[in-house]
């Protein structure tokens, strides 16, 4: 039986209850037991001084690329998971695109029980919503969702046919899972490698237009509102897009999106030298659209940030910008960028941060997580909203170290995650004596 | 390996979009007494004597390798041609890989031909020696513009406010987009010209004109640069036919008749006769595509001499056999 843990003195910082005080948390059984000004613990409880710090509702990354099965060399579910952990993630939903793909019952299965050794973040399976994700014939969905998925994705490619979105967003209701769609068309994105411009036209690199997203979510759009399912929009990169989904949430549609932290932060001015650390789809887009896409998040017209964390092997990105696949490395770097370049510039406050990245991707997915509510699991991030750090991709957890952000200066660090009240990650820097005397070790 | 002082070009010629007017200049001006050479009967001069180059070449090419390897031997300079068609990742080996045993063999300098934009500047931030980009993708080709404006130069004596139209697929040429910085820097005004599907997005914020019309186009330009229409852009869609092509955006005789001023045609090559150029106009008084060529090796042979070290002022000195 683990011992209670109380901690001393953070702030608590939880959206979700509107709570924002110098406290003590309590944490029994892996549940928080209560949140208050002074607890005056079971005796048997341990301690771990947490003052100056933020006590937050763990992080809750609804799109993350875990590799395995088929990609270890770039990402494990366990490595994956740790590496949530040590960014403050503590729910994360890992989407299919592996090889195989997960597609039946069995693959669910295969990623919950690789999730629930990894040790870090709790790892939850999106199932294919296409069987291969060749966009031919609908996955078992039900199938799926009884052995554990969460949602049904095709990510890394879109669902391209209308007529499958369609049956996909009705089918889906029966369960009551969205569907998360890779929002490309595939003919207006064609071979392109980044942003479309004159960037990419001095570059003389094939460019992907703003359309190619947008008149796909355009399409969706109209596909859930005719049929009432829960379309949830990954990775927006665009104001078109954000208009139609700013459009839809007003008519009443039942339309989610969420925005990475790269697309909130960098602009495509990152890949001239061809540097493919940048090379990600959707692309890095402009200034004006990196604007437009901070307000969205600040509006709520999106509603929550993910990561797209996209682990890719070193040798993989060292060679032509044609040839070098897309991704960013996002979980460890996700809050001490945003932090960095919307908090710090006044333009989110802390607890908005904190509820697009806990508290509405539990509400808009309907977890029992993003809270710091008595009797919800202890998913708890600490950290230094204060302290900066030089990011270091040898240091990662992942696997890979994949990343444009590497030697950039942030400010906001992780001291400390915990999951279902053990603790994941926080044994380096800040709290490691007074961890080791308080805390078992797991 | 030192530059000479006032023109340094750096180590590598990647593009000249990096290059200033004065270093653009620099170079033309460097390859006037370089022309000479090839008129001789012993065309050679010990300008490079000891240094080893390899010409890496990823794309088929004709007329662009054997111009280097030219301008290489006339400088006495030991080559090796290298040819892999397919990318390197066809092949099997990387590019990083391929770079790192050059750079083992201790060579000197490596042009090189890619079919990814990006290539050359690739190579050179791995390696030691002067890398020369002979084409990467639909980024730059530098010394087919440095011919190309040697050309106009040569026929309109300066290239301050000179009208340049390039026409033609600029949406895949590399030779548009190192002619467009060239011409830029070198104070011409430009424009393109071809159907607003070859045409790449934002190329007018690159500070060039955009014509859909060839006569317009004509009617404003004292040059025309006219790029070869890769055949295989009609199975990609971006044009219907080559006989409409030929039909609207071809340059012929009669078109150039009808504008009132004498114009200046390029091709920098192989021509597709009958699609984007008409032989009448190939061959005819308009044209300076043979002088393209003869100017592509004096270029080259400057190129290879600023970035082995060599001086502008010295060139004429150099290639006596002093240095």
């Amino acid at each position: 039986m683990m011992r209670p843990l109380i901690l001393r003195g953070g702030r608590l910082l939880d959206p979700s209850s509107g709570l924002d005080m110098v406290g003590d948390l309590l944490i029994v059984d892996g549940r928080i037991q209560e949140t208050a000004a002074a607890i005056d613990g079971p005796d048997e409880a341990r301690e771990l001084d947490v003052s100056g710090l933020v006590v937050a509702p763990g992080l809750i990354d609804l799109h993350v690329h875990l590799r395995e099965p088929g990609g270890e060399h770039k990402e494990t579910i366990r490595s994956g998971s740790q590496a949530a952990a040590a960014g403050g993630f503590t729910t994360v939903w890992a989407m299919p695109n592996t090889d195989p793909p997960i597609d039946d019952p069995a693959a669910v299965g295969f990623v919950l029980a690789a999730g629930e050794r990894a040790g870090g973040a709790k790892v939850q399976p999106i199932g294919a919503a296409t069987l291969g994700q060749q966009g031919e014939r609908m996955t078992e969905i039900g199938e799926l969702v009884m052995a554990g998925a969460v949602a049904v994705s095709d990510d890394g490619h879109p669902v391209s046919d209308a007529g499958m979105m369609r049956r996909l967003l009705e089918y889906t209701q029966t369960f009551g899972i969205p569907v998360l769609q890779h929002a490309e068309d595939p003919a207006l994105a064609a071979d392109g490698v980044m942003n479309e411009g004159v960037v990419a036209t001095a570059l003389g690199l094939r460019g992907i237009p703003n359309a190619a997203e947008s008149a796909m979510v355009a399409r969706d759009i109209y596909l859930a509102e005719l049929t009432g399912g829960h379309l949830h929009v990954c990775h927006v990169s665009t104001p078109e897009a954000v208009d139609q989904i700013r459009g839809a949430k007003e008519r009443g549609v039942h339309v989610t999106a969420e925005v990475t932290p790269h697309h909130l932060a960098l602009t495509e001015q990152e890949v001239v030298g061809y540097n493919t650390q940048a090379k990600v789809n959707p692309p890095l887009r402009t200034a004006r659209d990196v604007e437009i896409l901070r307000a969205a998040l600040a509006d709520g017209t999106l509603d929550v940030v993910a990561t797209d964390h996209a682990p890719h092997h070193y040798e993989e990105k060292e060679r032509e910008f044609d040839d070098a696949p897309f991704g960013i490395n996002g979980l460890e770097t996700a809050l001490g960028l945003l932090i960095t370049e919307l908090v710090v510039p006044g333009l989110l406050s802390l607890e908005q941060l904190i509820d697009r990245m806990s508290c509405r991707p539990a509400r808009i997915m309907g977890l029992s997580a993003g809270t710091l509510r008595a009797g919800s699991p202890a998913d708890v991030a600490v950290f230094d909203p204060d302290a900066s750090w030089t990011v270091d991709p040898t240091a990662f957890r992942s696997r890979s170290r994949n990343t444009p952000l590497a030697g950039r200066e942030l400010v906001g660090a992780v001291r400390c995650t915990l999951v279902d009240g053990l603790i994941r990650y926080g044994l380096t820097g800040y709290s490691e004596r007074a961890l080791a005397e308080t805390v078992d070790l797991v | 390996m030192s530059n000479g002082a006032g023109l340094a070009l750096g180590k590598d010629l990647i593009g000249l979009e990096t290059l200033d007017g004065d270093q653009i200049r620099g170079i033309l001006d460097t390859a006037e007494p370089f022309k000479e050479i090839s008129e001789r009967k012993v065309k050679k001069v010990p300008v490079l004597r000891g240094k080893t180059i390899v010409n890496l070449f990823f794309e088929p090419s004709t007329r662009t390798r054997v111009s280097f390897e030219f301008a290489e031997k006339r400088l006495s300079a030991d080559t090796v041609n290298i040819s892999s068609t397919g990318s390197s990742v066809q092949k099997g080996e990387t590019l990083v890989d391929t770079a790192r045993n050059l750079e083992a063999m201790r060579i000197d300098m490596v042009v090189i031909r890619h079919g990814s934009a990006g290539a050359a500047q690739f190579l050179a931030d791995r390696i030691p020696s002067n890398v020369i980009n002979a084409g990467d993708g639909p980024h730059e080709h530098p010394t087919q513009a440095l011919l190309d404006l040697l050309t106009i130069r040569d026929s309109l004596g300066s290239l301050e406010h000179r009208r340049v139209c390039i026409v033609g697929d600029i949406l895949h040429s590399r030779v548009a987009r190192s002619n467009i910085w060239g011409l830029l820097k070198c104070g011409a005004e430009v424009a393109v010209c071809g159907p607003k599907t070859l045409i790449p997005t934002g190329i007018e914020e690159l500070g060039v004109r955009c014509f859909t019309s060839l006569d317009e186009a004509i009617e404003w330009a004292e040059v025309l640069n006219v790029l070869r229409l890769q055949l295989e852009r009609m199975s990609g869609g971006y044009i219907p036919s080559l006989r409409e092509y030929n039909r609207v955006f071809g340059v012929s005789q009669k078109r150039l008749d009808r504008a009132n001023h004498e114009i200046v045609v390029l091709h920098p090559g192989p021509m597709n006769r009958g699609v984007e150029i008409d032989s009448d106009v190939a061959d005819g008084p308009n044209s300076v595509i043979l002088d393209q060529v003869t100017n592509g090796v004096a270029v080259r042979m400057a190129v290879l001499y600023l970035l082995a070290g060599g001086r502008p002022e010295m060139a004429e000195a150099a290639k006596q056999g002093g240095e």
